[in-house]
């Protein structure tokens, strides 16, 4: 019996723990770079901060399509195997067709319309796989992880998939260059996040993927047609690792069996220190946002200091992502 | 746990002697409740509640729902602490720091919400937490405390010696206390293979296994068929006579007045007074609860218009392991009830024409046949489905009421962007019109009570406009005043041309409310009465296979078979 009274102590403790969702992230965002500033005096500069926005874009491309996943209680293990996979996809075919095509700049062009569409397909494949096929979402992608990373080894011979030298030099503004003094990356990061949010908060679409995640069975019961908007989630994600990695083949010009490596830690963390719950039903693209740049701002804290080595980002990343867990926990 | 020496079992010292006594001479508990405040932050929801229950009577609590009942059972049971006030037990003044604790004085609450675990077996639920333990190669650990008459259970610590579960013996008592309730399953079955009424049976059993003493039921028939209902009667009465109290909380009051010797009414967190129940009728109980004069509980029935086409018309339409081949239509101003014991078939029929599950047959909609492969597909022809099952698929209680209410209908708000404003207009004028009572429209469906979260979901498969609404249990759990609403609601819809179907377990409510019923059994649709030949006895006779005049179909045997 749902009666007054058990409600209202269901009320009273949520609110402060709700209104600590939203504000918990940035604090820590606030925390971190006041220590940062203190800690080295190169921290807190516009350069700084560019460098971290831009490395951040990647990861937090791909957290606001994992957010869409996360919330409708889902899950992708492979974003880094796929981003990796379709990075050397990318590759070959703009070395392929550079020559082929005797357009180099249509290549470039082609090579990332690619990326999009191949992470599109994978994402679909995924979501078939999870809703016709009812597998859970983590074996799916447990699965896909090994396998997109083999492939790509495969493709490989063991080594790099190494981008000619002028198709890179064509490509690399996607990386390097600028806008109004902001990063492209940082632009299209923007952007994504930007979209996302819209499509999260302000359509139906948006409205089906939270109320699938809270409570499926409810969902189904409305109406909601939840095969396909759980499909279009991990579509939505695909395409977000599309567009991340069309941003990164540009940086290093390669894809080795170790590109991308960890990106699935780094971005379900991001989306988990935003305050989205991993059990789904409820999230924020902002605080993805500013979970994946907390991140990256931990990440530099430690290349610019000495106190914990760099080699132990990942584990510090994994530290943050338990505490957070911790804190969230009986909070549903 | 390190094996016991013998004689003294290793929770056996929690007892106060005088409970020990008590309890192994079988005598019920006495209860005083004194002063009893219990406040939940800022919101105080018992203002001093004192009473007394004696040992070996059955109490009837009334109230509506948020009267504070069920809050001080929870504190009776252990579950939740008093923030002022005392609690004697046999005259010893008790605090409960926990559900064991309580149980361990022979106080036992059945909720009203389930709290099995679904993938264990029906003996390792009724055992959970008080596993019988053996020592390795058979040699059973014999206690030498003495023991009650009725099992071993109510003494956790005097069977939890040895390491190794002894499975076979608790499979063995277990099966004892299903007998005891009239539930004929092998206890090895998994809980998740039960359907609800089965599970309402086995929490009973785990009661009855752990020897209460003093026994709460909270709404123990919302989904007891009547002839499982007279079997938990029968249970109470022998319970009672071995000296058991038993405290009764139920919104039907023809129950309470059949079951109890004595009524109690709460009312807005606090007592208002008691009574034999002899001496009260339920128009008195039900005035006493709401604390005015409640006028008739149904609307005066409208004539249907004769000779109308059907809003929707169904032939032999059969959902594999549930229901064969029914047949109905419904009018456009109609309520049709579907009346069945639970098994019986009704829930899964309307399941399947949804597209929830698989089913087949012809289905037309406003003479034109349709497909009706999910629940879109059906909204887009006209039909919604309330389900009886309202936390697990009627609302997300985590949602604000407004997410709630416009989901059915989001294509209308989303031009493409969803318009908050236009939600929460809807939202405002679906308080209004449907009488949900909320102190704010930004608060969380699960803050509604019972019934004003039922008017929600009412309003929510009303949103996209349906022709025809099916209605699973409309009033499951919800108290009297809240049922007055919803039937009067249902009227009006029907006067406005909705085609309305009530599925419901309530018999008076059905024979108060609907036109025509249909009456299922074991699957098959067997009558379709009207209003002038409903009454209780034709309809338990039909759904029970007991009316002479029809039975075309042949017995199929127990209604709770199920693929």
């Amino acid at each position: 019996m749902s009666t007054p009274e058990a409600t209202h102590r269901g009320e009273a403790t949520p609110r402060w723990t709700e209104r600590l969702r939203g504000i918990g992230p940035v604090l820590g965002l606030v925390l971190l770079c006041i220590a940062g500033t203190a800690l080295n005096s190169d921290f807190a500069t516009v350069d700084n901060a560019m460098n971290v926005l831009t490395r951040t874009a990647f990861i937090g491309i791909i957290a606001v399509g994992m957010c869409f996943v996360i919330i409708s209680g889902g899950i992708d293990l492979s974003v880094g195997s796929m981003a990796a996979l379709i990075a050397g996809s990318v590759i070959m075919f703009i070395n392929w067709a550079g020559p082929a095509l005797g357009s180099p700049l249509v290549a470039v062009i082609a090579g990332a319309t690619l990326a999009v569409v191949l992470g599109a397909m994978f994402g679909l494949a995924h979501g078939l796989l999870i809703t016709k096929g009812r597998i859970e979402p983590f074996i799916v992608t447990l699965g896909t992880l090994g396998i997109f990373r083999a492939y790509l080894t495969y493709f490989a011979d063991g080594g790099a998939l190494t981008l000619d030298n002028d198709l890179s030099d064509l490509y690399a503004p996607v990386y390097y260059a600028s806008l109004a003094g902001i990063p492209v990356p940082v632009w299209v990061f923007f952007i994504v996040a930007v979209i996302g949010g819209v499509i999260l908060n302000r359509t139906a679409y948006g409205r089906y993927v939270q109320a699938i995640g809270s409570n499926e069975q409810v969902a189904r019961y409305a109406a909601v047609d939840v095969d396909r908007v759980k499909i279009l989630t991990y579509v939505l994600l695909g395409v977000c690792v599309g567009i991340a990695t069309l941003l990164y083949v540009p940086r290093l010009g390669s894809a080795s069996p170790t590109t991308g490596l960890l990106w699935e830690l780094e971005a379900i963390a991001a989306v988990i220190v935003g305050g989205t719950a991993l059990k789904g039903g409820a999230g924020s693209i902002t605080g993805t946002v500013i979970g994946a740049i907390l991140l990256s701002v931990i990440s530099n804290i430690l290349n610019l200091t000495s106190i914990i080595s760099v080699y132990l980002n990942a584990a510090v990343q994994g530290f943050v992502i338990i505490i957070v867990a911790f804190l969230q926990r009986g909070r549903r | 746990m390190s094996p016991t020496v013998q004689g003294t079992p290793t929770r056996g010292q929690e007892f106060p002697m005088e409970t020990e006594a008590l309890l192994a001479r079988g005598a019920g508990v006495a209860v005083e409740f004194d002063g009893i405040v219990k406040a939940f932050g800022p919101v105080q929801v018992l203002h001093g509640v004192s009473f007394s229950l004696a040992p070996g009577r059955v109490y009837g609590l009334l109230g509506e729902n948020g009267a504070g009942k069920s809050t001080l059972m929870k504190i009776l049971a252990g579950y939740e602490q008093p923030s002022a006030g005392s609690l004697r037990v046999n005259g010893v003044a008790q605090q409960f720091a926990n559900s064991r604790d309580a149980q361990a004085h022979g106080i036992v609450l059945i909720h009203q919400e389930f709290n099995l675990a679904e993938d264990l077996s029906v003996a390792q639920n009724i055992f959970l937490g008080h596993e019988k333990k053996m020592l390795p190669l058979g040699r059973r650990f014999t206690a030498t405390v003495p023991r009650g008459e009725r099992g071993s259970l109510g003494r956790p610590g005097a069977s939890s010696t040895g390491w190794l579960l002894d499975d076979a013996a608790m499979e063995r008592e277990a099966a004892a206390a299903l007998a005891q309730v009239g539930l004929q399953i092998d206890p090895r079955t998994k809980v998740r293979r039960l359907i609800v009424a089965e599970k309402q049976l086995v929490e009973i059993a785990k009661a009855v296994a752990r020897r209460a003493r003093l026994l709460i039921m909270d709404e123990p028939t919302a989904t007891l068929t009547p002839g499982e209902t007279e079997r938990l009667f029968r249970l109470i009465a022998q319970l009672r006579a071995e000296g058991v109290t038993i405290v009764y909380i139920s919104h039907k009051l023809d129950e309470v007045e059949r079951v109890t010797d004595d009524v109690i009414v709460m009312r807005d967190g606090r007592f208002v007074t008691r009574a034999l129940t002899a001496d009260v009728t339920r128009q008195q109980m039900a005035n006493l609860m709401v604390g005015r004069e409640l006028a008739d509980l149904y609307p005066v029935r409208d004539e249907v218009a004769a000779g109308g086409a059907p809003a929707m018309q169904v032939r032999r339409y059969t959902v594999p392991g549930w229901a064969q081949e029914a047949s109905f239509e419904v009018r456009p101003g109609e309520i049709l009830g579907f009346a069945g014991l639970v098994g019986a078939g009704r829930t899964e029929l309307f399941e399947g024409l949804m597209g929830l599950r698989p089913g087949s047959g012809e289905v037309e909609m406003l003479g034109r046949p349709v497909q009706l492969r999910n629940p879109r597909d059906a909204a887009r022809h006209g039909l919604t489905y309330l389900s009886e099952d309202r936390k697990g698929k009627g609302l997300h209680v985590d949602f604000g009421l407004r997410e709630n209410l416009t989901l059915m209908a989001l294509e209308r708000y989303a031009r493409p962007w969803l318009q908050p404003t236009a939600e929460r207009a809807a939202l405002a004028e679906a308080v209004k019109d449907y009488g949900i009572r909320t102190g704010s429209l930004d608060v969380r469906a699960s803050s509604l009570s019972g019934g004003n979260q039922q008017k929600l979901a009412l309003a929510k498969v009303l949103q996209p406009r349906p022709k025809v609404v099916v209605l699973d249990e409309p009033t499951r759990g919800v108290d009297v005043g809240a049922k007055r609403d919803i039937y009067f609601l249902i009227q009006r819809l029907a006067r406005d041309g909705l085609a309305v179907i009530v599925v419901s377990s309530e018999l008076m409510e059905l024979i108060g409310l609907c036109h025509r019923v249909a009456v299922m059994r074991a699957g098959r649709l067997v009558t379709t009465l009207d209003a002038r030949h409903l009454s209780e006895e034709t309809l338990i006779a039909h759904a029970t296979g007991t009316a002479v005049a029809l039975s075309t179909a042949p017995e199929t045997g127990d209604p709770h078979v199920h693929a």
